[in-house]
């Protein structure tokens, strides 16, 4: 195998799917355009393999220098660096190159992007058959963008693919732009993400002012110099990149625009405001948790931040009635699952959590859009019911997928969600609490989660669907191939995958926990995630007259969770409506009225003022012209004469006779 | 040499007939309404200008003075053959001279 990598294809493969189907796509035939969209991100998913397949990272250290194994395989070791022959940005003393970076990190997280992305190609052409073929090209151009902020090696390049996801999800939201509500959640992610990628350029210009440098390396290199070095600036920093992290990856306050996303196409969700595109902001702070390390401020932060992320947006998600909403919901819990989990240093844990979420959600969402296909695009939870029979593909794998993000034994959810609950047990007192609210978020989980299953599939069917059909193959692959790995996705252990990911994240010192505590909690954990499935069996099984007596019981509480807390209403009073009054203002009539008005009248007005005068000149009369031009000539030989003493001289000298230029010619 | 041409005409009676010829020719040209007279107006300054140059070659004995006159009455000839064409043509189409009538370029 060749030593070379070729990490470059990974990003560019999509790209080319994108540029190919983007700019051709409506000319060439339709399985064409389909098998495009699906080769690209498929090689893109073969390149990450073999260059998984060509490192060591499982077999121990000693083989990074003497290759073992097959013999002529050459292994690689990590993290493998590839720079861009030529140079990028050379300004003063900053260097950037760039750089992309393959290490245990960025390969887990290469081989989702990837992997899961592939699978929900795969299932767009069964479920977008009928669309364009934009929406495609745009999934690929997401992928592009994707890997290229997985695989960079300093925050210039992923703060490239950072916007660049940034732009695919806004033309995805927007994809149906003719319904108005799409066009809006597009422009609402957009904004609401700039306001986060405000804090992560300031945390740029932070870095290169206190760093000299982009490079994670480096500056991890940096910091390992001095670990003395705590809080301060480095505090600031690495708040500025929460507040990045926390707009891509939709956390408190800046979680508005997900649930709005949902305008898009499900894959599209599944994809990018579920899988992949979400955790970006997760995948961050874990490239940077050096910084995040050297601040235990910022790391409260951060863990606070994902605890109230997590039971908010699940208190949020148990009286939803949209099937898309409520996973959106959920996403935005389970990413303050990741947050805590980074928050409390656990990055390998927050990672296990990205990977074994990005299966089971995107299963979920990919199932939503299997039933939401059956019954013609009916997204109301009360509509449905009865779904069971008439879609046994569907009903099996998202039981899959609830048991897996309820975090029933032996699922995917169980182990990484474990995995974060026990780092933050283990961090003392504060420790605990995140602890209990994670516990508590595992509960509403569990609940609203088996809520959606009872209403999407059991009981009687509530509307009509009786024409109701399971989904083609295009789409059931995907879907039976990401149940198994919510299955089976967590078997992998969160001790094996700790330590293989601790080279690129670090191993948190805490204290020391015993196999026997974790048993304990384990058990915890999944008694709460089975409570929330009885009580939600409770209300739904059978007749849904429960939620009713307690929405009567309750009023208040009920109205604050189904209108989300008012947050849009707050956000939209507080600062939509002042800015927007104070930019119609500064628009209308500063700008528009005072500044372009104001010149346009003015450059007006002085060529009339002139011409007004100017116009006297144009008398038309010959002899008029020829008495101006006199005038000038005589005028240009009075200020000769009268300003150059030499000429003045040299004509009295001429009248007179006497010679001037003796050595002349 | 006679004693009455050994003293030279001074620089400045030639410099100034120049600048009466010149000046005539100015005002004639301002003054006058006829297409032809203020084209000879235009003849008069040409050769005012003439007579200085004359002068001014004589009195540094300098050839260039004496070229630019040549050159000078070439043009006004060709200008005289060309500007009389264009009179008698502007005449035909007008009936007029007046200068202060041939003030449109169209008819």
């Amino acid at each position: 195998m060749n030593p070379d990598l070729h990490l470059w294809l990974i990003p560019l493969l999509p790209f080319a799917g994108f540029l190919i189907n983007g700019i051709l796509g409506r000319r060439l035939p339709k399985w064409l355009v389909t098998s495009v969209a699906l080769l690209a991100p498929l090689a893109a998913f073969g390149v990450v393999v073999s260059a998984y397949l060509s490192l060591s990272p499982l077999v121990p250290p000693v083989c990074v220098t003497t290759p073992c194994g097959p013999p002529g395989w050459v292994y690689i070791p990590l993290p493998y660096v590839e720079t861009c022959p030529l140079p990028w940005i050379n300004a003063g003393l900053l260097h950037i190159d760039f750089i992309f970076v393959l290490d245990q990190l960025s390969l887990v997280m290469l081989l989702v992007v990837t992997g899961v992305g592939f699978l929900i190609h795969v299932y767009s052409v069964g479920y977008m058959g009928d669309d364009k073929g934009y929406a495609r090209s745009y999934l690929n151009l997401f992928l592009f963008f994707m890997t290229v902020l997985v695989l960079a090696g300093n925050a210039l390049v992923m703060f490239i693919g950072w916007e660049g996801v940034g732009l695919a999800s806004y033309l995805l939201i927007g994809f149906w732009f003719q319904k108005k509500s799409a066009a809006d959640a597009g422009k609402k992610a957009f904004i609401v993400n700039r306001i986060g990628d405000f804090g992560f350029l300031i945390g740029m210009f932070l870095l290169v002012a206190n760093f000299g440098t982009l490079t994670f390396s480096e500056i991890g290199a940096k910091l390992a110099e001095n670990p003395g070095w705590q809080g301060g600036v480095l505090t600031i920093i690495a708040l500025c990149l929460m507040l990045g992290a926390a707009g891509k990856s939709a956390q408190l306050p800046l979680y508005i625009w997900l649930p709005d996303a949902m305008e898009g196409p499900t894959p599209v969700s599944a994809l990018i405001h579920a899988a992949t595109m979400v955790t970006a902001g997760v995948y961050m702070v874990a490239r940077t948790h050096v910084l995040f390390d050297h601040s235990p401020f910022a790391l409260s932060v951060v863990a606070l931040v994902g605890a109230a992320t997590a039971i908010f947006a699940a208190t949020i998600a148990l009286v939803q009635n949209d099937i898309k909403r409520v996973l959106a919901y959920s996403t935005i819990s389970q990413l303050g699952y990741m947050f805590l989990g980074c928050g409390v240093a656990a990055y390998s844990a927050a990672i296990f959590h990205l990977m074994t979420h990005a299966f089971f959600k995107a299963l979920l969402f990919l199932a939503a859009g299997s039933v939401i296909h059956a019954i013609g695009g009916e997204q109301d939870l009360r509509k449905m019911g009865g779904l069971r029979k008439k879609l046994p593909v569907t009903f099996a794998v998202t039981t899959v997928g609830v048991l897996a993000i309820a975090g029933i034994f032996p699922f995917a959810g169980f182990f990484s969600k474990d995995a974060i609950l026990y780092a933050a047990f283990l961090q003392g007192t504060n420790g605990k609490i995140l602890w209990f609210v994670g516990l508590l978020t595992a509960l509403l989980t569990a609940f609203y989660m088996f809520r959606l299953w009872y209403l999407t599939f059991m009981g009687e069917s509530r509307g009509e669907n009786v024409h109701a059909h399971e989904s083609p193959w295009s789409m059931r692959g995907p879907l039976v191939i990401l149940a198994a790995l919510s299955v089976c996705g967590g078997w992998i252990g969160m001790k094996h995958f700790g330590n293989f990911l601790a080279p690129s994240v670090g191993v948190l010192p805490t204290e020391a926990g015993s196999t026997r505590l974790e048993l304990i909690l384990s058990v915890v954990a999944v008694a709460v995630a089975l409570e929330g499935w009885m009580i939600a069996d409770k209300f739904y099984r059978r007749k849904v007259t429960k939620p009713a007596q307690y929405m009567a019981a309750l009023p208040g509480t009920y109205n604050l969770l189904a209108n989300k807390y008012f947050v849009d209403e707050f956000y939209g009073a507080v600062v939509v409506k002042p800015l927007l009054a104070i930019s119609k203002f500064f628009l209308e009539w500063v700008v528009d009225i005072g500044l372009l008005g104001g010149a346009a009248w003015l450059l007006g007005g002085i060529a009339t003022f002139a011409g007004a005068i100017l116009q006297r000149w144009q008398s038309g009369n010959l002899r008029s012209y020829a008495a101006w031009l006199a005038a000038g000539a005589a005028a240009v030989l009075l200020f000769m004469f009268v300003s150059f003493p030499t000429i003045h001289h040299m004509f009295i000298c001429a009248t007179s006779g006497c010679v001037l230029y003796k050595g002349g010619h | 040499m006679s004693p009455l041409f050994s003293q030279e005409v001074p620089l400045s009676w030639y410099l100034l007939l120049s600048a009466v010829l010149f000046s005539l020719g100015v005002v004639g040209f301002l003054i006058k309404r006829n297409l032809i007279t203020v084209f000879m107006s235009i003849e008069l300054m040409l050769n005012g200008v003439n007579l200085s140059f004359v002068t001014f070659a004589h009195q540094w004995h300098a050839v260039k003075g004496q070229i630019f006159v040549f050159f000078v009455m070439m043009v006004a000839a060709a200008e005289a053959a060309v500007g009389l064409a264009i009179i008698i043509a502007v005449f035909r189409a007008r009936a007029t001279l007046a200068v202060d009538r041939i003030d449109r370029m169209k008819l």
